[in-house]
């Protein structure tokens, strides 16, 4: 039987070449104004 | 590094540099704490003994599963960032915050603008300092295509002339420029009429529509200039924003400040979803810890046991649905590995103007005269404070690099650290251990919803 299972595989590594684009939103232009959030935020590189 | 947490019921495992979320049973969950990497492709026999609750059989599988994890980079990842951070220089600036009004007609006891003028005149910005700030934003953003203005205060909508003129002068330049322009607009709504609805429900991609749930909870802390109700004036007209923002697929948030009055304030959510709202934020309160309805570190154990509740709320499929922004997170596709290392860009590619065209590194910086980074009219910027915010990361910050949510909170509000430790780079305390917390709710949903789909 399993004993793990994984939700997500995880290729955050992968991103560090080719990121930094600049295209995505500011995260403080969202919802927040007050504390950081960032991982809710969307990659927008492909559009 | 992993980081482990038990959350609606499942034991989570979160793999920090390579971002991998795991489910594990309970052998493993007790097995993580006995090994680290570079792990051995023999399990250690002493193993056995010391999971004496689980048979052999168990044991061994589980060291194999978890040995696969690591050689597959998605357990006890090794952490290449620091190289990416190193090379960090300034970025073209993208992103500003406006603040149209250094005036409010509310009195929010909270305010860190001090009640809408930022310790100095109640003042508004001209039409032609918000012109100035476009051409200002389009000239320091070099090849960057979008770009993000939100429209703040004080109270936007006191300055309502400057608003439309700054939209109208921006979509007039955008494309001649190869930009395009997102508005937002930040507000407490009570000057809202169909007029203004209309023109922001057209022009603005987001709006924050600022309110802090139950009426008593509201009116105590935002009352109006003669101390009056603000919930009742501002409630029907936030449902009619929302309501043509839904038919037209626009996005919005209502966005609640909690404090030490209301430590329930999962209560304040689960009211503002019973108004029809679905995109839900509470923003924990940025106050002196003097001030009476300031969270202080005796709060957190309430705070965290409210966040359980709102997250066992938002699990169970019999409630009403809605999004809280705070417990939202893309594991798959979220911003890269770069955009982490330094989270909101304030000073950086983000920065906020006031009235008179000052330039501050974000809205929270605004009437601190050391941070005045230069003014939109001349066209000049602080490069000393642009390149010191470049280099301010998760590598740069105090005790930033060993944490387990460097990649989520990208070091946490640099005005907070500021404003509560005196450094950009000391992270202040308390804001990490909520958004720790958050970010363990907000995995568990993630969680929860792709182990009903596996099932």
């Amino acid at each position: 039987m399993s004993h793990v299972i994984t939700i997500n595989k995880g290729n955050l590594k992968a991103t560090a070449e080719k990121g930094g684009c600049g295209k995505c939103q500011s995260s403080c232009q969202s919802a927040c104004k007050t504390s950081c959030t960032v991982a809710n935020q969307k990659c927008e590189a492909e559009r | 590094m992993i980081h482990k947490f038990r959350q609606l019921g499942y034991n989570i495992v979160l793999d920090t540099e390579s971002n991998a979320v795991h489910v594990v049973d309970d052998c493993a969950y007790e097995m993580l704490d006995l090994i680290s990497a570079p792990m051995n492709e023999n399990m250690p026999e002493v193993f056995i003994m010391m999971l004496n609750d689980f048979s052999e059989e168990q044991v061994r599988e589980t060291y194999s599963e978890l040995y696969e994890l690591w050689q597959k980079g998605a357990l006890f990842c090794s952490d290449d960032y620091r190289r990416f951070s190193d090379t960090m220089v300034k970025s073209p600036v993208k992103s500003m915050c406006l603040n149209v009004a250094h005036d409010c007609n509310l009195r929010c006891g909270y305010c860190f603008a001090q009640t809408g003028d930022f310790g100095g005149e109640r003042c508004v910005m001209s039409p032609e300092t918000g012109k100035a700030a476009i051409d200002f934003l389009i000239k320091s953003s070099e090849n960057r295509e979008n770009l993000e203005l939100d429209f703040f205060g004080g109270e936007p909508l006191m300055a309502w002339d400057t608003v439309v003129e700054t939209v109208k002068y921006a979509r007039s330049v955008e494309k001649q420029h190869g930009k395009h322009f997102r508005f937002t607009i930040t507000t407490n709504g009570i000057l809202l009429d169909d007029e203004k609805i209309k023109f922001i429900n057209s022009e603005m991609s987001n709006c924050v529509l600022s309110l802090d749930g139950r009426r008593e909870v509201n009116d105590k802390m935002r009352p109006t200039v003669n101390g009056g109700s603000s919930y009742d004036v501002i409630v029907p007209k936030f449902q009619k924003v929302v309501e043509e923002r839904r038919r037209a697929n626009k996005d919005y948030y209502v966005r609640a400040t909690f404090t030490k009055n209301n430590l329930d304030f999962a209560d304040d959510i689960i009211h503002l979803r019973s108004l029809g709202f679905t995109q839900l934020s509470a923003e924990p309160v940025v106050a002196d810890e003097k001030e009476p309805y300031a969270l202080t570190m005796d709060d957190l154990p309430k705070i965290f046991s409210e966040y359980d509740r709102l997250c066992e709320y938002m699990a169970d499929e019999n409630n009403p649905r809605f999004n809280f922004f705070h417990f939202m997170v893309d594991i798959d596709q979220g911003p890269c590995a770069i955009k982490r290392l330094r989270g909101c860009g304030c000073g950086n590619d983000y920065v906020a103007v006031e009235p008179h065209g000052d330039i501050y590194p974000c809205h929270q910086f605004v009437g601190i005269e050391n941070w005045k980074m230069g003014n939109v009219a001349d066209g000049t910027l602080n490069e000393d404070i642009r390149n010191y915010f470049a280099k301010t990361h998760i590598y740069s910050k105090n005790g930033c690099s060993g944490c387990w949510a460097k990649f989520y909170c990208s070091g946490g509000c640099n005005a907070n650290a500021f404003i509560y430790e005196g450094d950009c780079r000391t992270p202040h305390i308390i804001s990490c251990e909520m958004q720790k917390k958050r970010l363990e709710c907000a995995l568990a949903l993630v969680v929860n919803k792709s182990m009903k789909e596996y099932e």
